[in-house]
């Protein structure tokens, strides 16, 4: 969902990888490619596709891939060579079957620490991975010599039987085995789980705000890739009529990160594209200008100038160069999002599970005695609390009376020391905040939390995904604007907050008061019962504020608010009851006119001045 | 099982150990005070032992390539922070890993067509040949001055690092560099200096193993993934931490090597994973610093 798409958008990158992968094999000769090469460029493009999901949609870079390339490669050359096995299809499917599970594993570990933690992880398990293959496993993988003998594919049709040689026949099955990855990976990346890799890509914390497992999501993308790996594994072996042990080395995975940013990122096609650059560029130079080993110091001084200068790769390069020629021509290119809206009715929110939920009659969201201890610092103390459903309450206090940390707890991004918080009579203390969202209660930032490469519509539309499809769902195939009753939620939501204009806006490009309006409206698209809102108000100008103000009020109905607010004014216009934080204990609750009267409250927020 | 033996190995284990400890330390201050993750750090390590085996050919002093070592290490790191690296500081982690593993892929690159694939070797200083009896062990006299050699420069490091002005800059910077800024510090020269010291630990770890190790250009490859299980086992940006992990990563290695060779990396890679599940943040870490 890099462009929110039109249904049939794929169609014409489809028609064109079609075109293209016929045109090859007439094409690429005159200019000195081997049929050998090239389909070594095609495993290699393949490979990168399940790379490309992983890190140019999913935003992880993982320098470990060969640990799965191998693993597919070798099981599939295993079962070929040694086990007897004669179908080559059925064999390599089950080397990519092995990678994925390999990686599930894998993934459990490495996924527990995100960034660079992710990025050295990945590169200590590859290498084990090689490791095992080179000894202890060496006698089922030939250790050092790798596995001959790796035979062709044989289809047979009833009496019709099509033997795949090697050369330009190899190609067409390899470039079969390539546009069904692409076609296959299209479909993974305009789906609802690949709009959520983006979206986790985008903003981690807050894909989990609105209700997305992340871990779940990663760990999907992680078998993915290894999935992709370990087919494009297999087909080395195919390929080559060899298994080569070197396909578990570092070198291959930092191939791979190479080539896919030496193409472009997040495109699908990019990695092709460096394969392509790459194995011409080494058999050009190594010939042509007797360049010898120098080929890699050339790529690798490419490969900088690219990450310094062009970080988008060829591809990203090609796609702004014609962006530019085309505004210069005058040719307007509009946004293609999600159809506008025919006018919904502001009160035909999609009814949700969750709002049924809200039958229960206790109070919304109660505390008992919760406390959090920073070392030596209390920033709560044994707070007891409680929301009547509908209400909308008011949270005050002075700088440092812990109303951050309190909020913090109660949708559960930060455990307490000690005490409960309880939802809808449920005891959430334990939940993430995925799940807590999931209940029907999520807040606002104080700092912006958006999806900032995403559009308006985009960003309404990841918080309505978790809201429609759950925690985790592996919907890899559907569209995700097809998601039933996505869209009537998403314009319902866009409507709400006023940005139904600037719904083909990417979030990073809105004004402050939209981009405020916008993390109201991710929260609301979660559909929560109770809302917390930190801070709605801060940073405006007047104007921006008493349009805030409206807009909260008319999103209270049928739901609970609270609302933690340094302008006293809009507290006291829109609050039916205002709870006190002073020191990290509760100081006062009350009505705002009890409040405004009382005594202890003017004393804290005054000093004691006013108690003269 | 002998005892001898495995003492030996105890011993193999403390010299790789204590290189692993510098070359992770430098590692370690570089990612704690800029945030960067230096994927070159492996690359240095080699520069620096390329670099010492010229100077050591052309002065036939093993002191001179000693320094030569170092100081040209230093004068990359240098380099490479003012040209590359600065202008990386505001972008995407993933962009800082790229450039520098693309960086790395250069070095590499430069001294093999340079020097040839075929391995060199720097022998140690004459006095430090043979072997020396510790009256329970005979051991390789080069082994023990290289633990010597390095517990010096870790001490040296330290004490820049705790006892100095810069160094105190340097640990609140790895706090919180913004608020070390705001108090009127040029954070960007204290980063410039980071990087090259953190280089030259890896570099001048480079030149006292060659003698142990004989050189090729691809030496650091390994090196670098060995940094890495040291760090995510100590703690990312805990100087303590990459110590204490490198003297486990060496000794883990050693001990299982003594058993079987094929098994040392996964028993590595299992006392990660334990460390990433009881205590995800690094024996010596710091929760939520990452």
């Amino acid at each position: 969902m890099k462009q929110a798409t039109h249904p049939n958008a794929d169609l014409p990158i489809l028609a064109l990888a079609a075109v293209g992968l016929l045109a090859v094999p007439f094409a690429l000769p005159p200019l000195g490619f081997a049929p050998n090469t090239v389909n070594q460029i095609l495993v290699w493009g393949l490979f990168g596709i399940g790379f490309d999901i992983l890190f140019g949609f999913a935003g992880l870079l993982s320098f470990g891939q060969s640990a799965f390339y191998g693993t597919g490669g070798f099981v599939a050359a295993y079962l070929l060579t040694r086990a007897g096995s004669t179908s080559v299809l059925l064999s390599l499917c089950l080397g990519t079957l092995a990678a994925a599970a390999a990686s599930f594993v894998v993934g459990l570990v490495a996924l527990r620490r995100t960034g660079i933690y992710f990025a050295m992880i990945t590169v200590a398990i590859a290498e084990v991975f090689y490791f095992v293959e080179f000894s202890p496993l060496s006698s089922y993988t030939g250790g050092e010599n790798g596995l001959p003998g790796v035979p062709t594919p044989r289809f047979e049709f009833g009496s019709l039987v099509y033997d795949i040689g090697s050369g330009w026949s190899m190609y067409a099955f390899i470039a079969v085995c390539y546009f069904i990855g692409i076609v296959i990976a299209l479909r993974i990346v305009r789906s609802p789980v690949g709009a959520i890799f983006v979206a986790i890509r985008e903003n981690p914390l807050r894909a989990a705000a609105v209700g997305h497992d992340v871990h779940g999501y990663k760990l999907v993308a992680f078998v993915i890739a290894a999935a992709y790996a370990g087919f494009a594994g297999g087909l080395l072996g195919v390929v080559q009529g060899f298994m080569p042990p070197d396909a578990f080395t570092f070198d291959t995975s930092g191939q791979l990160v190479m080539q896919t940013v030496i193409g472009g990122v997040g495109m699908l096609f990019g990695p092709l594209l460096g394969a392509t650059v790459w194995l011409f560029l080494r058999d050009f130079l190594q010939s042509a200008f007797d360049l010898g080993s120098a080929w890699k110091l050339v790529l690798g001084v490419v490969f900088v100038l690219l990450v310094t200068f062009l970080r988008g790769g060829l591809l990203g390069g090609l796609k702004r160069a014609t962006a530019w020629l085309m505004r210069r021509a005058g040719i307007g290119q509009p946004r293609r999002g999600l159809a506008p809206a025919e006018a919904h009715s502001l009160t035909s929110i999609g009814s949700s599970r969750r709002r049924e939920a809200t039958a229960f009659a206790g109070p919304a969201l109660a505390t008992r005695g919760l406390t959090k201890v920073f070392g030596g610092l209390t920033a709560n103390k044994n707070l007891n609390f409680s929301v009547p459903r509908g209400e909308l309450r008011g949270i005050i206090g002075p700088n440092g009376a812990g109303k951050s940390t309190f909020f913090k707890m109660l949708t559960c991004e930060m455990r307490p020391t000690s005490g409960r918080i309880i939802f809808q009579g449920r005891d959430i203390t334990a939940l993430s905040v995925a799940s807590v969202c999931q209940l029907g209660l999520t807040k606002t930032y104080q700092v912006n939390q958006l999806f900032n490469g995403l559009t308006t519509r985009e960003n309404i539309a990841i918080a309505a995904l978790a809201e429609r499809r759950g925690k985790l769902s592996l919907d890899l195939l559907r569209r995700w604007h097809r998601v039933s009753g996505l869209e009537a939620q998403v314009e319902t939501t866009l409507a709400i907050v006023g940005l139904t204009e600037h719904g083909d806006v990417p979030a990073s490009e809105l004004a402050y008061g939209n981009k405020r309006r916008l993390e109201i409206g991710l929260a609301l698209a979660t559909e929560p019962a109770v809302l917390l809102l930190d801070e709605p108000l801060a940073g405006m100008s007047p104007r921006e504020r008493k349009d805030t103000v409206q807009l909260l009020k008319s999103i209270r109905r049928g739901r609970t608010l609270i609302i933690v607010e340094h302008d006293m004014d809009a507290v006291f216009e829109l609050a039916e009851r205002i709870t006190v934080l002073h020191e990290g204990a509760l100081l006062a609750e009350g009505t705002p006119a009890e409040i405004q009267r009382n005594r202890q409250v003017q004393e804290a927020y005054l000093g004691g001045l006013a108690a003269a | 099982m002998n005892w001898a033996n495995l003492l030996a190995q105890m011993f193999n284990g403390l010299v790789l150990g204590a290189l692993l400890a510098l070359i992770s330390a430098g590692l370690t201050i570089i990612y704690g005070t800029l945030g960067v993750l230096n994927l070159a750090h492996g690359a240095m390590f080699m520069l620096g032992g390329y670099a010492g085996y010229v100077a050591y050919a052309y002065t036939q002093s093993f002191l001179v390539a000693l320094i030569a070592g170092a100081v040209f290490v230093l004068l990359v790191g240098l380099a490479m922070e003012r040209s590359i690296i600065r202008f990386f500081y505001q972008r995407p982690a993933e962009d800082q890993i790229l450039v520098t593993f693309g960086l790395a892929i250069c070095f590499v690159e430069i001294v093999r067509y340079a020097f040839g694939s075929l391995s060199k070797t720097v022998p140690p200083p004459p006095w430090a040949m043979g072997i020396t009896s510790l009256g329970f062990l005979f051991y390789p006299t080069y082994r023990l001055l290289v633990v010597g050699i390095v517990i010096a420069a870790l001490l040296a490091l330290y004490l820049l690092l705790y006892r100095t002005r810069i160094g105190m800059i340097v640990r609140a910077g790895i706090e919180d560099s913004g608020m070390v800024d705001a108090l009127g510090i040029n954070v960007y020269r204290v980063f410039m200096l980071v990087f090259g010291i953190g280089a030259m630990a890896a570099g001048f770890a480079g030149i006292v193993n060659a003698p142990v190790v004989s050189l090729t250009p691809d030496v650091g490859e390994s090196i670098l993934v060995q940094s890495f299980v040291v760090v995510v086992i100590g703690g990312v940006g805990s100087f303590p931490g990459a110590v204490l992990g490198g003297l486990i990563a060496g000794e883990i290695i050693s001990i299982t090597s003594m058993l079987n060779p094929a098994y040392a990396y996964v028993m590595l890679f299992a006392v990660m994973t334990l460390v990433l599940v009881v205590r995800p943040q690094g024996l010596l870490g710091i929760q939520g610093r990452e």
